[in-house]
């Protein structure tokens, strides 16, 4: 079927919000709140739960580790799923995609730890009195950290699959259930896995938090390391964290060695250039796995049965069943598609309204003007902490960051580190940062804000640093050789050769500050509690106190503060660079 | 009863036919509400059996929409496509295709690839793999079997190809401009490798349908030429190929039938005709001609070339192409690009220097420039209206996007941005106007 004539949608990228993304909007928070508002209507209550008993004794560890450990597996099993349906359908289908997408922008615009108290309310009454309630909210509330860049990349490699390659499936006959998973499936497998990568690492900030959550006078708390660092944050015990820490470290290391690093490696082969990178070495779980005999007997079953299920000729249910597809050749519309379209818009417009209207019954009553001008104003303080932290950051690590990527030695032994640095979950260090403010007594206005680029600006280095190492050969020494120099050589060399890759971690950057500070603006010590004045501590004071008006309030406030602030600065930004900079 | 000799006959050719295309129409929908792009207008042709039929034609022929058409990819908008009698209606079992690019997937070996075709249609798996090797071994590619496509090179990488192609024992094999991606060299040996197999009848296939654009190419391989014409796409004319294989280039006869093809494509599509033809597809458009994408560097450099010795103002197009070491699909441009401006005139596979054309070729930059702008100013309406709209505005600038809309009008989305760069980069060097491509403005200032 032709495709050629819709070729040009997603040519640009949008930058405006427009009528989609309200609709989106609605329709995220309209569902939150929908969630907790039935689970209010079980009213289960949440006390019920008994409290685990956890125990600073460093013996336990390992177990909580592994606990935790599962935890984030099962979410990443969980977000896989949800990125194969999700990403599926908005790139098959083009009705499907123009809400789908919208919503995963705004997912990823909503602050994680803000869906907490929402799920957790959910999850209780679904299971109420059992434990399985609050493993399931943990679960979810990982999960929620890790699914929408997963997605983000499935659908833009859905989107991306060569048209040749495409042809050739095609005229030799695959039908589209082969096709995904013997052609798309593999193209986007090197970026998925990439984004896995990045998902877990961004999820252990948010272990911490979903493993012990305070909802109102409730707290619950599941055996793992997160809580076992939560309960010692409520001792100050700092020989306790440091055990965690350091538990943490094993676990991140076991991860990389034991998973990731064998996936990437596999993935490779994936890649569609033609490239010549077939240099790297192996790792050796991965050459473990090839080379085994044993390994290569007990796999073959499973291999076999993966080959028969992506090859059976399954062709997908026609007409008005499934979502009208993005072929639009002549002559096959029925009036059946037309119904499904129809009803498919209808549920839309029907589900905005709902959510529309769940929002506004929420907030009808208990917030007035007052409350709003006050979060938009809370709101413009984050903004203004996190575009001083990305800049100050952006100063400090890019220059830095050249300068490890232009010695090859030097950044081929950084970079695993500052990748490590990135997944570790800065918010144990702040304690240290709280006793600190504490014994210099420093206003926390200030001082506590740098926590909330702790853990983000590991992102702009590690780019940087890439970026400077990829930088064209050719193009240093023909600076070098007309001896350009000095505030030259970064303003017309350097820096406009690194932007892009710089784009990329500032981008991710401001997104992690964004979320972190809803634990980086109101942080305890024991019985002290240090507050910055921002939309995080406001949602964070909101959840602690279970005033869930206010903390709709305060998530859908800062959802439209970073969805404005990456459509009006990283989006013209992102065109910008891509247009000018690029080096290929 | 016994059937006549004529309808024996005719019955005896309607099963020779392979492929039979009739009234073949294929347009493509803009993005917007606007008017269609013809593609294909009314082409019909067969395919017989045991025949090696060329489809050649320049960019923008359509030859490539219509070799996807037969391979089921796309869904023609009207007329009809029969294989073997029956209705073609996406991909179909007999016939495989060979790509330009060779398609080949990245994270398969050469086994696997080869496999592929037998493999969508659950052929069992000791009968898949014996096929697959066999097929490997006809196309020299022994030894191979376990290799990544990335570890092979371009020829080794298109034998793949045929490879996957014939493995399934397809009827017809499309050829998608299967050796324009080599470099002369190799692309000879795959040509001869294939044209062997072909003389021998070691292949598995009954007839090869080949797209390309190369002249020597379709005479060296081809029974028959179907020589298509540009915008909308259309057979202008056949060519029989009487020669026995293995043919030489430096026959005469087949120097003469290289001569008069050249000379099919070249007249017929002087920009007059061509845009007549245009005009049709779109009624009274001013911008509906395209600029051909050729630098202005190439443009002075055929004019130069053509000038001097041996030519001295006039040229055969062949033999030119050969002297320059020029593809013939990359003299074409600029020869339309220097009618276009009359500074040539293209006639029967000759070309020779106007007026104009000579007084530009011995003149120095500055003189150029001024010759070039005159020459754009009145044959080229885009470059005049530019400057028109330009020269009327009180702040003498204008968006990149506005013209790009205006032209959007008479073609598809990707010539518009084509034609557009085209003036832009003629425009610059006429110094008619400048552009800043950071605001992406046109303007009238000339930078000091």
């Amino acid at each position: 079927m032709p495709d050629s004539a819709v070729i040009s949608v997603g040519r640009r990228l949008r930058v405006l919000p427009n009528v989609w993304d309200i609709v989106a909007l609605c329709l995220v928070v309209g569902t939150l709140t929908s969630i907790t508002f039935g689970a209010r209507q079980l009213n289960a209550p949440l006390e019920t739960v008994q409290v685990a008993n956890i125990s600073l004794d460093p013996a336990m560890l390992p177990q909580y580790a592994l606990r935790t450990t599962l935890r984030m597996m099962a979410a990443l099993v969980a977000s896989l799923i949800f990125t194969f349906i999700y990403a599926t359908a908005a790139a098959k289908s083009r009705q499907a995609e123009r809400v789908l997408i919208p919503i995963l922008d705004i997912l990823q615009s909503v602050p994680v730890l803000g869906f907490l108290s929402f799920t957790v309310t959910a999850f209780m009454a679904l299971f109420p009195g059992s434990v399985l309630g609050a493993e399931c909210a943990a679960v979810f509330a990982i999960f929620t950290a890790q699914a929408w860049n997963m997605a983000f990349s499935l659908y833009q490699s859905l989107r991306n699959v060569p048209r040749d390659l495409d042809e050739a499936s095609r005229a030799f006959g695959q039908t589209t259930w082969q096709r995904f998973w013997r052609l798309e499936v593999p193209f986007a497998m090197p970026g998925l896995v990439w984004n896995m990568m990045m998902s877990m690492s961004g999820s252990w900030f948010f272990i911490v938090a979903s493993e012990a959550i305070s909802v109102g006078k409730t707290t619950i708390t599941l055996p793992g390391i997160g809580s076992y660092v939560a309960l010692a944050i409520g001792q100050r015990n700092l020989p306790a964290i440091g055990y965690a820490i350091l538990a943490m470290l094993v676990v991140i290391m076991a991860y990389d060695q034991l998973l990731f690093r064998p996936l990437v490696a596999w993935s490779r082969r994936f890649k569609s250039e033609q490239g010549d990178d077939l240099g790297d070495d192996d790792p050796w779980v991965l050459l473990l796995l090839r080379r085994g005999r044993l390994v290569a007997y007990a796999v073959r079953p499973f291999i076999a049965m993966v080959n028969s299920v992506t090859l059976a000729r399954l062709e997908p249910l026609s007409g008005s069943l499934t979502l009208p597809s993005r072929v639009s050749g002549e002559g096959v519309r029925t009036a059946g598609r037309y119904v499904g379209v129809t009803v498919w818009w209808g549920c839309v417009a029907i589900a905005t309204g709902f959510g529309f209207y769940a929002l506004y019954k929420e907030m009808a009553g208990s917030i007035g003007t007052g409350d709003i001008l006050l979060s938009i104003r809370y709101g413009f303080y984050t903004l203004a902490r996190v575009v001083v932290l990305i800049i100050l950051a952006s100063v400090f690590w890019v220059p830095l960051g050249i300068w490890i990527g232009l010695h090859p030695k030097l950044s081929r032994a950084l970079q695993p580190v500052t990748q490590f640095l990135a997944a570790f979950p800065a918010n144990l260090l702040f304690p240290v940062v709280v006793v600190g403010i504490l014994h210099f007594h420093l206003n926390p206005n200030v001082w506590l804000s740098p926590l909330m680029i702790l853990g983000a600006q590991w992102y702009i280095l590690f780019n940087v640093i890439a970026g400077a190492s990829a930088f064209p050969g050719d193009l240093k020494e023909a600076a070098a050789s007309f001896r350009v120099r000095g505030v030259n050589w970064w303003r017309k060399v350097m820096l406009p050769g690194v932007f892009t890759y710089f784009l990329t971690g500032a981008i991710t950057a401001s997104g992690g500050c964004w979320n972190a500070s809803m634990v980086a603006e109101l942080v305890s010590w024991g019985d002290t509690r240090l507050e910055a004045q921002g939309l995080g501590s406001y949602i964070a004071r909101a959840t602690l106190a279970g005033d869930y008006p206010r903390i709709v309030l305060g998530i859908t406030v800062m959802a439209i503060f970073v969805t404005l602030f990456n459509r009006i600065l990283w989006r013209p930004l992102s065109n910008y660079a891509e247009r000018r900079l690029r080096l290929t | 009863m016994s059937l006549s000799t004529t309808q024996m006959q005719a019955l005896e050719e309607a099963r020779q036919h392979v492929l039979d295309v009739s009234h073949l129409r294929q347009t493509f929908k803009r993005s917007g509400n606007q008017s269609e792009l013809v593609v294909l207008d009314d082409v019909s042709m067969i395919l017989k059996e045991g025949e090696i039929v060329g489809l050649l034609g320049r960019s923008g022929s359509g030859k490539s929409t219509l070799l996807r058409a037969i391979a089921g990819l796309t869904a023609p908008t009207s007329g009809d496509l029969k294989f073997k009698g029956a209705p073609i209606e996406g991909p179909t079992r007999g016939i495989a295709m060979v790509f330009q690019t060779f398609a080949l997937f990245p994270w398969l070996t050469v086994l696997e690839n080869v496999r592929l075709g037998l493999d969508a249609h659950h052929i069992p798996e000791e009968e898949a793999h014996q096929r697959a090797l066999a097929a490997i071994d006809m196309i020299g590619l022994d030894g191979f079997e376990s290799a990544f496509p990335k570890e092979l090179s371009g020829g080794m990488r298109q034998r793949v190809g045929l490879a996957r192609g014939l493995v399934v024992h397809p009827d017809i094999l499309l050829m998608d401009e299967p050796f324009s991606a080599l470099d002369v060299l190799t692309a000879e040996t795959l040509r001869t490798d294939l044209l062997d197999l072909w003389v021998e009848g070691k292949m598995p296939i009954k007839s090869i349908l080949l797209v390309t654009h190369n002249i020597e190419e379709a005479v060296l391989m081809c029974d028959r030429i179907l020589v298509l014409g540009s915008n909308p796409g259309r057979v202008r004319a056949e060519v029989k190929v009487d020669l026995t294989q293995p043919r030489n280039r430096f026959d005469p006869t087949f120097q003469s039938l290289v001569d008069d093809i050249y000379g099919l494509m070249t007249t017929g599509e002087k920009p007059s005709a061509a845009h007549a033809a245009r005009s049709e597809a779109h009624p009274s458009h001013p911008l509906s001609m395209e600029l051909p994408r050729v630098s202005t560097n190439r443009l002075s450099g055929l004019i130069e070339a053509l000038a001097i010795e041996p030519y001295l103002g006039r040229a055969d197009l062949p033999a030119l192409a050969d002297d320059m070491q020029m593809a013939t699909d990359e003299l074409f441009p600029i020869a339309e690009a220097l009618q276009l401006l009359r500074f040539a005139v293209v006639e029967g596979g000759d070309i020779s220097l106007t007026e104009t054309g000579r007084l530009f070729g011995e003149s120095e930059t500055n003189e150029r420039k001024r010759l070039f702008a005159e020459a754009m100013i009145a044959h080229v309406p885009l470059v005049t209206h530019i400057r028109r709209v330009l020269d009327e505005r009180p702040g003498h600038q204008a968006s990149f996007s506005r013209f790009a809309e205006e032209l959007e009008d008479a073609m598809s989305e990707d010539r518009a941005e084509q034609t557009l760069r085209v003036a832009i980069s003629w425009g610059r060097f006429a110094e008619l106007f400048a552009y800043d491509e950071n605001s992406r403005l046109f303007n009238l200032e000339n930078p000091t």
